[in-house]
């Protein structure tokens, strides 16, 4: 018996900060708009209208000023309050159509819709709930592995024909081909800049030569994800969908700061709020870590500043996931590396060895053991009443390095104080 | 307190007894416990569709419907006649009564010093969501 065809589908939100930031304010329709990453630094996000005008992906707010001004462009910070509560939305509703469900990134999912009747329906029947409910447009991708999903989605978004959802299985072999032969391979879940480049020197253009091109000489040259990519395009799913995210094996929080910092005391402010972070994700995991590295760095990009970038790893006696702890250790790292006269534009901290919280062992020399009830108030009061409620007293409280948001949408679901108005 | 206390969805300390409640003797309504009532439940009748919007202005005091109110909004309900909604005109948000009887329809306020809104040539309305409950503070107004 034929096994039946998968049906993989990949929701993916368009634009997805625009259209959040839309969602409140709908004078900003047919508007062009940009997102700004963190910092305020480069475009994370467009609007259609800003891509007609010619805006690329990740160009830097300073080299498009002109254009800005000239087409009125509303220009926001990342407001990621805003975004993930948006994000956790679409997901979950679109959890309702299908037993499976991957969520791939913070606007993309994955469904399993093998044996699903009317598949086709149902994806425009999914689109317009998302849509409704949320004010999120996305488009629905569907082929018979994950590979093809994502292909297929970006052909759903290139072509207003298809209303937004696109689905390789229902293309006679024909079609298909024709519809591979006129997709680049970039455009390959995957294929990357410089995989583009070998295989363009080895005459492979087009998603249509690449999935007939010879397997074996294909892994020989790029190993055996390639292989996997040109089986996936031939229908065959090799790469499964991951329900759950497996545990990290490494949390690093660190970010550029505003502007640059030269005290001491702000970097150990930075650094007992990222230590908080981290914290608190292994704890969400339930684990433990038993190395954590704390590095600064001055900025890079300016050349006429003298350079500083070190880094130290602290192996703790006993895994822990402890706010207190690992800031105590933390500040300990950063006292022993500090050099004042430097202007510092970054810090993080990197925590690894990451084990179960009840599989590590006692160690003899040890203190008092962790009241891990502190910990879990910790949490709780903050999940309750907002992150930053309760923290500890040096995470934070200088500010001088935080992040520069000048543009920044109120956080309009989740802050009772930032409610949309109506009159 | 310029500022409603906000609720908080799972931390609901009602508790809902089946039966009658004694005292004096080893609490036999303890067996009767049910589950607490859960307002978030209640007051999202759909939570991934819900949106909160804090009210500006009087034009629906005849209602209930005060400066600082906070409405709980729900994207997934079909907008029907006499419901009270919140629509979009001119790209604000406004929450009204709306009337739709065929081809005729209006925003009418609850208020008669605030006249119904029909729309102009070249006005477009759009019906954002249903209004589904309205959270009004009584304690320290």
């Amino acid at each position: 018996m034929r096994p039946s065809v998968r049906s993989i589908a990949l929701i993916d939100c368009n634009n997805f900060y625009v259209s959040c930031e839309r969602v409140f304010r709908l004078d900003l329709n047919n508007q062009p708009v940009i997102v700004l990453s963190n910092n305020d630094g480069c475009v994370v996000s467009r609007s259609n209208e800003v891509k007609a005008l010619g805006i690329k992906m990740g160009v830097p707010l300073f080299k498009i000023r002109d254009q800005v001004q000239q087409h009125n462009v509303q220009v926001f910070s990342s407001n990621y309050v805003l975004y993930a509560d948006m994000s956790n939305r679409v997901m979950a509703i679109l959890r309702e159509y299908a037993p499976l469900q991957e969520v791939y990134s913070i606007d993309e999912s994955f469904l399993d819709m093998t044996g699903i009747h009317d598949i086709g329906q149902r994806a425009q029947a999914m689109r317009e709930r998302v849509l409704r409910e949320t004010g999120i447009p996305v488009c629905v991708g569907i082929g018979s592995s994950k590979t093809l999903a994502k292909l297929a989605n970006f052909v759903a978004k290139r072509h207003p024909k298809s209303q937004g959802v696109f689905n390789f299985n229902m293309l006679t072999t024909r079609q298909a081909e024709s519809v591979f032969s006129n997709v680049p391979v970039e455009e390959v879940w995957g294929i990357g800049r410089q995989l583009t480049k070998a295989l363009d020197a080895i005459g492979i253009q087009t998603v249509q030569q690449l999935r007939t091109a010879d397997i074996a000489s294909l892994r020989k040259r790029f190993g055996v994800a390639m292989e996997k990519t040109v089986r996936e395009l031939r229908g065959e799913a090799c790469i499964e969908l991951e329900e759950a995210t497996p545990a990290k094996q490494q949390i690093i929080n660190s970010r550029s700061f505003g502007q640059s910092v030269t005290e001491i005391e702000d970097l150990q402010d930075a650094l007992a709020h990222f230590v908080s972070n981290a914290a608190h994700k292994l704890r969400a995991q339930q684990s433990c870590a038993a190395l954590l590295q704390v590095f600064i760095m001055t900025d890079r990009f300016r050349d006429d500043q003298s350079q500083y970038c070190p880094s130290v790893a602290v192996p703790l006696p006993v895994p822990t996931a402890s706010s207190t702890t690992l800031q105590g250790y933390a500040v300990s790292a950063l006292a022993a590396m500090f050099r004042p006269g430097y202007r510092y534009k970054k810090a993080g901290v990197i925590l690894s060895e990451i084990c179960p919280e009840t599989l590590h062992q006692g160690d003899m020399f040890a203190g008092a053991p962790e009241d891990p009830a502190l910990m879990l108030a910790l949490d709780q009061i903050n999940a309750r009443f907002g992150k930053g409620t309760l923290k500890l007293s040096q995470d934070g409280s200088r500010r001088s390095w935080q992040m520069r948001q000048e543009r920044k949408s109120p956080e309009y679901t989740t802050n009772w104080h930032e409610l949309p108005f109506c009159r | 307190m310029t500022h409603p206390i906000p609720y908080l969805p799972g931390e609901v300390p009602l508790t809902l007894f089946g039966g009658a409640v004694c005292a004096g003797f080893p609490s036999p309504a303890a067996d009767y416990a049910q589950s607490k009532i859960d307002l978030h439940a209640h007051l999202l009748l759909n939570e991934n569709a819900s949106y909160l919007f804090r009210v500006r202005g009087e034009s629906m005091t005849g209602i209930g419907i005060y400066d600082g109110d906070t409405l709980i909004v729900d994207r997934s309900i079909t907008p029907a006649h006499n419901q009270i909604v919140l629509a979009v005109i001119d790209d604000e948000f406004t929450v009204k009564r709306l009337y739709r009887r065929g081809q005729d329809v209006r925003l009418i306020a609850e208020n008669t010093a605030f006249a119904p809104i029909t729309l102009k040539d070249g006005q477009e309305m759009t019906i954002w969501g249903v209004v589904t409950f309205n959270l009004h503070r009584l304690l320290n107004v």
